[in-house]
């Protein structure tokens, strides 16, 4: 069935390859939005599945047990906190060392995302993506300098691309994607 | 240029309550029976307090979401970056065209010839190479599809 087209009524035996049954897809649909700012969230998201509260709270535990959910929590607008300067730095890494570098990056405080992506040459050299957040751009220039330090000989190449305008900031939206029939 | 800068939002007048809430609350909701109780607590709050400026800082901006972050790829799904060299002279028309397709979560503009930088989250993961093509006919330029292809670090956390 449908969780779009029936959300009242999920069924439990209907399990997906991913191991989302029904309710689990309806309380992710009645999560995207946010959780409700109220003292019982889990009552008032299983209200009206006809879900107990603790229902609720035991799948949202297992979810984030197995990582379909990170975790429940605040996403700041950067601008509105005064990080002013969010630099996406690209670096043209060696790839023998990716790996390496990529998780000795990842573990250096203020760095919020690392991936590594396919390069489109001759275009676009570049191959590990690294999120940096700074209330100045002399800020992101010093962290992108001290990431150009760790990098060495194994960076050929690297460019800060500075965001200057926010043009769509909707967040995932897995309303149609859960309630499609599958 | 002024265009550019009037879309982006003004730093916001916090307080010492505000930011404890804020650095508190990036870190993740206790999966617990009365979660912002026990938040609230740690914080010296009382939970109607906590619930109050959550809901501000909300309404005011300075928080775009609160809730559950999905996987997109363990929940099913695609997900992508791509990014595109816009004209100069068509970026308005372009930025309608993209953000018209319910796929496209964020874009942002960024300082480089590739200038529109947007990511895309489908139904499956098939689905991104439709996406990527109905994008490229509607704006008439060629998609850069820059998919993750190891994930070393996720986790954004703004102190304040």
């Amino acid at each position: 069935m449908s969780v779009s087209t029936c959300p009242s009524e999920p069924q439990a035996d209907d399990t997906s390859a991913n191991g989302l049954d029904a309710i689990d897809r309806a309380i992710v649909l009645a999560t995207q939005a946010g959780l409700p700012l109220v003292p019982d969230p889990w009552g008032a998201v299983g209200k009206p599945l006809g879900l107990a509260g603790n229902e609720v709270l035991a799948r949202m535990r297992r979810m984030q047990a197995n990582g379909m959910t990170r975790r429940i929590a605040a996403v700041p607008n950067h601008y509105r906190l005064g990080y002013v300067a969010n630099g996406m730095t690209v670096w043209d890494v060696d790839d023998a060392h990716i790996e390496r570098l990529g998780r000795e990056v990842a573990a250096i405080p203020g760095v919020s995302h690392c991936y590594r992506r396919p390069r489109h040459l001759p275009e676009w050299p570049y191959n590990l993506f690294v999120m940096l957040h700074g209330r100045t751009r002399e800020e992101v220039e010093r962290q992108a300098e001290a990431l150009r330090e760790r990098f060495g000989d194994a960076c050929r190449d690297h460019r800060i691309l500075y965001s200057s305008r926010i043009l769509k900031k909707t967040g995932l939206r897995l309303a149609r994607r859960l309630g499609s029939p599958r | 240029m002024s265009v550019a800068r009037a879309q982006r939002p003004e730093p916001a007048e916090l307080d010492g309550a505000d930011r404890r809430i804020i650095n508190r609350l990036q870190e993740g909701l206790p999966l617990v029976e009365s979660p912002y109780a026990a938040v609230a607590a740690e914080l010296s709050l009382s939970e109607g307090e906590l619930l109050y400026r959550l809901e501000r800082l909300l309404e005011a901006g300075v928080l775009s979401r609160f809730g559950p972050m999905y996987h997109a790829q363990r929940l099913g799904g695609g997900l992508t970056l791509a990014a595109l060299e816009v004209p100069e002279a068509d970026f308005e028309r372009v930025t309608a065209a993209v953000n018209a397709f319910p796929e496209v979560a964020h874009n942002y503009r960024r300082e480089h010839r590739l200038n529109m930088w947007f990511v895309l989250a489908t139904e499956t993961p098939e689905r991104i190479g439709e996406v990527i093509a109905a994008i490229e006919v509607a704006t008439g330029l060629a998609v850069f599809n820059l998919p993750k292809q190891e994930e070393f670090h996720v986790r954004l956390h703004l102190p304040v």
